[in-house]
């Protein structure tokens, strides 16, 4: 298959992803987004490390696997406590920012 | 022309400087009052003692050598620019005889008179009154222009710092400013003048300037401007008219300083200056015309409103801008020696009439005349002092005899009749307003009164003292022959009208033959008009209110509708464009993601077109 096929298929997982992060309501719903999009970003760096016969690629994939773990763990903790305090986490009622 | 030595005189320069110092700086000595007066006065002694042993070792020199002492002052490319010195010729030193002497009677009297000020107070006064000094010698000695319109300047300062003696009553600090802003008109038109008389012969100096001008080398254009612009000094600082209305007001000021200052010495400057720099305005015969008829109108002005004055110490303000119209309407006619000796004569008995003026006001509590009587019976010695300075102010006894007699040949000689007719009118109103002054508060009833303090030593030797020199003066002139260049019946026709003046007064306020209201009836114009002082001060104020409040009211306008209204649009303007904006902040992230999100598409499709 062709380096623009997996370009394509990426660009596809992150649109979805972005999709959800604008659309869904529910706070884990959107890190379930984040999560599409940072897996269509690992998806480009494997394609580009098959294709370019370079590791680097394939290192940082492994970094950013290990760094999205972490971030859900964190994530996940928020929502926790945000559910605590508020006893919800629909994003429309988090507004304490609003100008 | 006798010459003095320079040593001397800038010893009589320095110490009343260094006594100003002294207390100006040594905050203790300022702040306990008396250590400060008996400094100021010893410094005062010893200038005056300076100042009659230079006049008594001056030696006669011919006509050609230059009395000033100088030295190179604002250095410049080409030479300084001006200088500073002492110019020690026989008027200088008369002068600074006089003002010594007055300095050091008006500050012994001082003490006296004001024992019971607070001891800061009295500190500061006499600081004041060493600056003083210092200012009006440096003047007098000044051997140029410019070193003269700076210590000009400094008496100036002096009279305001002392008519605002007593700064917390409005009225002082009003007539201070007024006093200073009315002779700051004058000095600008001074400062300019000097300024131009530079620029066309490029020197300060008064000997080179007089030998050219004798010479007949002196080519300036626009003489007659500048002499008239200098001249403009002369006038605010000598309370001519119409610049005569600061003096009255001045008398706010302790009655020393009146004295000292608003008589005898600082405002016979400008006809000090005048007579200094006549050999100029002899070169200008058109100013000089106009000198002698300011002059002689403001003698006759100032003395129809000493007649309606009740205020015994403005009586004597009025009588002084009458004098100093006689002496600059000498100066006018060409005679500035004759300006020069009413000067000394009237600077020994107005100070004396002042200060005796002083020991009434303090007997009667009281300023208005027809509130007093009968002080003549109960204090003698003050009584005949005053008597002696009035007779010698009405011109009856020398030396105000000769001064004044001096005064009407040197104005009859240059042939100006109408100014000769209304100084001989101003002479019969002198002996009216000042005989009008002595009956009332001298003779006639005692008003009921609680307690008659005796008046303090000092005061009273001061008074005998000067009456003393007075009558010494007088006789030194009647034994020295005087001889003045005048037709014979002149003596008798002005010692006439004085007497004339005098029987006025004796049948109006003393003898009862004449009602003073049937006597204002028959002069109603003057005596209205002169009541309100002409109208003068109200036109000042009016053309005040008009310019300088007119002009404020139109920049505060400008302020508050032009420069507030730009800055008020921009902050109205500022708080409307955030309250807009204001509303992009949702504060939910999902909109500022896609936010970034169209951010970043819009970038794509800008870099794709691009």
């Amino acid at each position: 298959m062709p380096l623009h096929a997996y370009l394509v298929l990426a660009a596809l997982v992150f649109v979805i992803g972005l999709f959800g992060v604008l659309t869904r309501r529910n706070a884990v719903g959107i890190l379930l987004g984040i999560e599409l999009m940072l897996n269509a970003v690992n998806i480009n760096l494997v394609a580009f490390s098959r294709f370019r016969a370079d590791l680097a690629g394939l290192i940082f994939t492994l970094f950013t696997i290990a760094i999205t773990v972490a971030e859900v763990a964190v994530g996940l903790a928020i929502v926790i406590v945000i559910f605590r305090v508020r006893r919800t986490i629909e994003a429309d009622h988090l507004d304490l920012l609003r100008g | 022309m006798r010459i003095g030595s320079p040593e001397l005189a800038l010893l009589v320069l320095a110490l009343p400087f260094a006594s100003f110092l002294a207390i100006g700086l040594i905050r203790p000595l300022r702040r306990r009052g008396h250590p400060a007066a008996a400094v100021s006065i010893l410094a005062m002694a010893g200038a005056f003692l300076t100042a009659g042993a230079m006049s008594w070792q001056a030696i006669p020199v011919a006509r050609g050598l230059n009395p000033a002492v100088l030295w190179s002052w604002l250095p410049a490319d080409g030479g300084p620019m001006a200088s500073v010195g002492v110019w020690v010729d026989g008027m200088a030193m008369q002068m600074c005889v006089l003002v010594t002497l007055v300095s050091l009677l008006v500050q012994v009297y001082s003490w006296s008179y004001l024992a019971d000020e607070p001891p800061p107070s009295l500190g500061r006064y006499y600081a004041y009154q060493s600056l003083f000094a210092f200012s009006m010698l440096g003047l007098v000695l000044s051997p140029g222009f410019l070193q003269m319109f700076v210590f000009w300047e400094l008496v100036g300062l002096c009279s305001y710092l002392l008519i605002g003696y007593w700064y917390d009553r409005p009225s002082a600090a009003q007539a201070a400013v007024k006093a200073f802003w009315i002779t700051k008109l004058g000095d600008l038109g001074f400062v300019a003048g000097i300024v131009m008389l530079w620029s066309g012969t490029g020197t300060f100096d008064f000997w080179p300037l007089f030998q050219a001008a004798e010479g007949g080398a002196l080519h300036v254009d626009g003489l007659t401007t500048i002499m008239f612009l200098i001249y403009l000094g002369a006038v605010g600082k000598s309370a001519q008219f119409p610049l005569h209305v600061w003096l009255p007001d001045a008398m706010e000021g302790p009655t020393p300083v009146s004295a000292l200052i608003h008589a005898a010495t600082m405002v016979t400057a400008g006809v000090y200056m005048v007579a200094r720099a006549y050999p100029l305005f002899a070169l200008v015969p058109s100013v000089l015309t106009l000198i002698a008829w300011v002059g002689a109108f403001t003698a006759l002005l100032a003395a129809t409103m000493a007649c309606v004055e009740r205020d015994i110490k403005r009586v004597l303000a009025y009588s002084t801008v009458s004098q100093l119209g006689y002496m600059m309407a000498a100066n006018g006619a060409g005679a500035p020696e004759a300006a020069f000796q009413h000067l000394t004569t009237h600077g020994v008995f107005k100070a004396l009439l002042f200060l005796g003026a002083g020991i009434v006001i303090h007997h009667f509590h009281t300023n208005d005349v027809f509130r007093m009587g009968g002080l003549f019976g109960q204090r003698p010695w003050v009584g005949g002092s005053f008597l002696v300075a009035t007779l010698a102010l009405a011109g009856v006894i020398p030396p105000g005899f000769f001064s004044k007699e001096a005064v009407l040949a040197g104005v009859l000689r240059a042939h100006l009749s109408v100014p000769f007719l209304m100084l001989l009118a101003t002479s019969f109103l002198t002996a009216f307003y000042m005989f009008r002054v002595v009956f009332l508060a001298f003779f006639g009833h005692a008003p009921v009164h609680h307690a008659h303090p005796e008046p303090p030593v000092a005061m009273d030797a001061v008074c005998r003292a000067l009456a003393v020199l007075t009558l010494a003066l007088g006789l030194r002139a009647a034994v020295a022959g005087h001889h003045v260049e005048g037709p014979a019946w002149l003596p008798w026709i002005s010692l006439t009208w004085a007497f004339a003046g005098i029987a006025l007064a004796w049948a109006t306020y003393q003898a009862g033959r004449l009602d003073p209201a049937r006597l204002a009836a028959a002069f109603a114009p003057i005596d209205f008009l002169a009541r309100r002082r002409y109208f003068l001060d109200d036109i000042y104020g009016g053309t005040y209110r008009l310019l300088l409040l007119g002009l404020s009211r139109v920049v505060g306008w400008v302020d508050r509708y032009v420069v507030d209204g730009v800055l008020n649009a921009l902050s109205a303007g500022a708080l409307r464009a955030g309250d807009a904006l204001r509303r992009i902040q949702t504060g939910q992230p999902q909109d500022y993601v896609y936010g970034v999100a169209l951010g970043v598409l819009l970038l794509l499709v800008w870099a794709q077109l691009g």
